[in-house]
């Protein structure tokens, strides 16, 4: 099936998730879409798969234009999206799971159904008990079931949405097997992932989307740099920054392992000094956020030390890291950072955590509106969290840190941020680096990273790969590092 | 449903209505209903604020009655002015711990506080039933019909005629207003608002979400006590099997129709109270049966939530 997406737009309210996506797919080809987390490739895949509407745009099935309102109807047409966490019933057995969603059919019996799944698994070599209990599976058997059950609704569009993720490496050459066979029979194939390995194994050709739009398409053989360099931007080249030393140590990792994530943290050491900017870099889950909570106290490590100012907070609680002088500001902001529905001053008047009985509104309120200037936050204290534009919710939450606060940590404190507001940001971040504050922040922009940060780790799979200063920082060396390619 | 039992619907709400009041001894009929019933619902704002749902009410007023049957007993021959106080303390306490149980299992042992609190209630109508029948059971015989009435001078005081007790009712209001106050203006107010609507930016912004939701729930249990208190010193003068009347899952109703806000509270609780008094006219007036009063009641609930999901849609709609 030729697929061809002309134009497609996506609003989430505010949020312009698709901006404009034009993508032709020939039949028989696997074709890779690639893009950090928020790029839109999931946004873009639902709505071929009609689990969400499309807010713009046309889409064309071997030429024809369709609406694809609800799953359903895509299913119709022969669109199969397999997700990521197949979408099964863990309480029914394989053979239950198979013959969900298909058309009642008089003729056709449970064992007509148990010969077609076992014909299929010969086919693929795929080893699946009709009988046995969902549950009992591995998610690789768990997608390997989702598939064959797709391909015998009689799906000619396969949608795979980081299908390498939590499989082990023999499913996974038994899939791209499938994948391959698919292919060459005339199915179309779409593989969502941020794996360039899987990518470069199966794909012909390959899409990268950025903040909502296509930004380059590129044929097999693929070079990695070119694939991370329309992932991340052209990195330009480090400005030149006055080296600056360090010295006071204020946070310290020593071989710190913890779970999490899509690869956890494993061995992780590193020293961070006052007044220091530090640049996680790295794919999406590949250990940066497991380190910032790590060091916020958010979750306990499972081996090694933690050390705050020289004392050993290993194990020690969030309360505990907070009351030395450890700032968190999560990525969610309104998922995790504020509390929709409360408005400024509330959050001032919590934030301000005194032990009395009353709280003094008075205060809060002045305290808000004193902010509210200094920040430059569009809002008043009355004004509820949720009615804030992105930028300004994160202008609040920098607003929260405490004064006193001398680590913080910041999962993407840019991210889905204006160009003003992220230079605001900044501006502000640096400021209180030059007052003595450490900042460690994880970011998906490598252009971010390089221009803000004295020093950079790249984590891969879990790991810290890399731990340069920024002026020996080349954004070669960077992209070869997120691509898992550099030897010690 | 009324007009299926063979009687005319519109009679059947005068009757409600003419039974409940229609003179001022009906009325204090009604507030000595609407006392433990506003009581338990003052407490569940706490809980409901946080996030909990405390269906637990019930065994804690059970556990309230408890507690003050055991202190009335156990100061028999004391002078009334230190029995019942300490009585009414003692039911606080023993409520609240009795919600302190449930939130335990909730924060420390994960057990979701719905299934705890329903567990809790059981486990209250058994200690219940063991006592009445048990080792506080009447002199020869244990019966139905509870423990030995207490003598006169340990009833909470009543003024002449009246069913209920003009303190009572005056507490009461001013433990609303107090409640209002707390949930407005203090610490707990706001802790309690902001961990009901985002506990994990709660926590980051320095709060223990766990300690306040064993907070909310002891404030909940120790209202709900005192509601169990009254039932025993004011209503029965004694411990029976019904002793908490399922106030605690009327309460329930009667928080989520005022929407989880005090100020409808009174006022929903009194007509839910009218409701209760009110149709025990219905089988001497019109020869029904007065358990339609709950059919009516429940009518009028549905009614009430399916008016309320009405607006709330045409308001998100919009």
């Amino acid at each position: 099936m030729d697929i061809e997406l002309r134009n497609i737009h996506k609003f989430y309210g505010p949020v312009h998730a698709n901006r404009g996506i034009d993508l032709t797919v020939q039949a028989g080809t696997i074709h890779g879409i690639l893009g950090e987390n928020g790029a839109g490739k999931s946004t873009l895949m639902k709505i071929l798969a009609g689990a969400v509407p499309k807010s713009d745009g046309e889409i064309l099935l071997d030429g024809r234009s369709v609406t694809l309102a609800h799953p359903a109807e895509a299913s119709r047409w022969g669109i199969g999206m397999l997700y990521q966490d197949p979408l099964d019933f863990p309480p029914m057995t394989v053979l239950e799971n198979f013959m969900v969603g298909r058309p009642r059919h008089p003729k056709r019996s449970a064992r007509h159904w148990a010969e077609t799944l076992a014909g299929l698994c010969v086919d693929f070599g795929f080893r699946l008990d009709p009988e046995a209990p969902l549950e009992s599976l591995t998610l690789g058997e768990r997608q390997q079931l989702e598939l064959l059950r797709l391909l015998s609704l009689g799906s000619r569009l396969l949608i795979l949405d980081e299908p390498t993720t939590g499989i082990s490496s023999e499913q996974k050459e038994l899939l791209f097997r499938a994948l391959r066979r698919l292919a060459h029979d005339g199915k179309t194939v779409l593989l969502v992932s941020h794996k360039l390995e899987d990518v470069e194994n199966l794909c012909g050709r390959v899409t990268v989307l950025r903040q909502g739009r296509v930004c380059g398409t590129l044929e097999a053989p693929f070079h990695a740099r070119d694939i991370l360099s329309l992932m991340f931007g052209n990195p330009p080249a480090p400005p030149q920054k006055t080296r600056r030393t360090f010295s006071e140590r204020t946070l310290e990792f020593r071989g710190v392992s913890g779970l999490g994530g899509r690869a956890g943290l494993r061995d992780a050491t590193a020293t961070f000094r006052k007044g220091e900017v530090v640049g996680l870099a790295g794919l999406e889950g590949s250990g940066q956020g497991v380190f910032l909570r790590l060091a916020a106290g958010l979750q306990p490590p499972v081996h090694g030390t933690i050390r705050l100012f020289g004392n050993d907070v290993t194990g020690s609680d969030y309360h505990v890291f907070r009351r030395r002088g450890v700032a968190f500001v999560p990525e969610g902001r309104l998922e995790e950072g504020l509390i929709a529905g409360l408005t400024l001053t509330e959050h001032f008047a919590l934030a301000a955590c005194e032990p009395r009985l009353c709280v003094p509104w008075e205060a809060a309120r002045r305290t808000a509106q004193e902010r509210v200037d200094r920040f430059r936050i569009r809002g008043g204290p009355e004004t509820t969290v949720d009615a804030l534009s992105g930028g300004n919710q994160q202008r609040l939450l920098l607003s929260l840190i405490p004064p006193e606060a001398s680590v913080l940590l910041l999962e993407q404190p840019t991210r889905g941020l204006d160009v003003e507001s992220s230079t605001w940001v900044w501006e502000h971040l640096l400021r209180r680096a030059d007052a003595g504050a450490t900042i460690v922040f994880s970011s998906a922009e490598l252009d971010e990273i390089l221009m803000t940060a004295d020093r950079v780790l790249v984590f891969f799979n879990g790991r810290i790969l890399l731990d340069v200063k920024a002026e020996d920082a080349h954004p070669d060396l960077l992209v070869s590092a997120i691509a898992g390619r550099v030897s010690l | 449903m009324v007009a299926l039992g063979g009687a005319s619907p519109l009679e059947a709400y005068r009757h409600i209505l003419a039974g409940s009041l229609g003179s001022w001894a009906k009325i204090t009929q009604v507030l000595r209903v609407w006392v433990p019933l506003t009581l338990c619902s003052l407490g569940l704002l706490y809980t409901f604020q946080i996030g909990l749902w405390n269906i637990g009410v019930e065994g804690q007023v059970v556990l309230g009655a408890v507690g003050a049957t055991a202190l009335v007993r156990w100061g028999l021959g004391a002078p009334p002015h230190w029995v019942i106080p300490a009585a009414l303390v003692g039911a606080v306490l023993c409520g609240g711990l009795w919600a302190l149980a449930a939130g335990v299992l909730k924060t420390h042992a994960g057990v979701n506080e719905i299934f705890a609190g329903l567990g809790l209630n059981f486990v209250a109508t058994g200690l219940l039933l063991w006592l009445i029948f048990g080792p506080w059971k009447q002199p020869g015989i244990a019966s139905m019909s509870g423990t030995e009435t207490f003598p006169q001078s340990y009833w909470f005081p009543t003024a002449g005629g009246w069913a209920v007790s003009p303190e009572a009712v005056v507490a009461v209001s001013a433990l609303l207003g107090m409640v209002a106050w707390s949930l407005r203006a203090t610490r707990l107010g706001l802790a309690l608002k902001a961990i009901g609507r985002n506990d994990q930016a709660a926590f980051l912004l320095g709060l223990s979400p766990p300690r306040w939701m064993l907070l909310a729930m002891m404030l909940a249990g120790g209202l709900a006590g005192l509601a169990g208190a009254y039932q025993v010193l004011a209503v029965y003068h004694r411990l029976i099997p019904n002793i908490s009347s399922q106030y605690g899952y009327l309460a329930l109703l009667v928080v989520m129709l005022a929407g989880f806000r005090w100020q409808g509270i009174p006022f929903i609780a009194f007509f839910f109270a009218a409701l209760n008094v009110g149709s025990i006219q219905l089988p001497m007036m019109l020869r029904m049966d007065s358990s339609l009063a709950g059919v009516i009641q429940g009518s009028l609930v549905l009614a009430a939530l399916a008016v309320q999901g009405m607006a709330w849609r045409r308001r998100t709609a919009s």
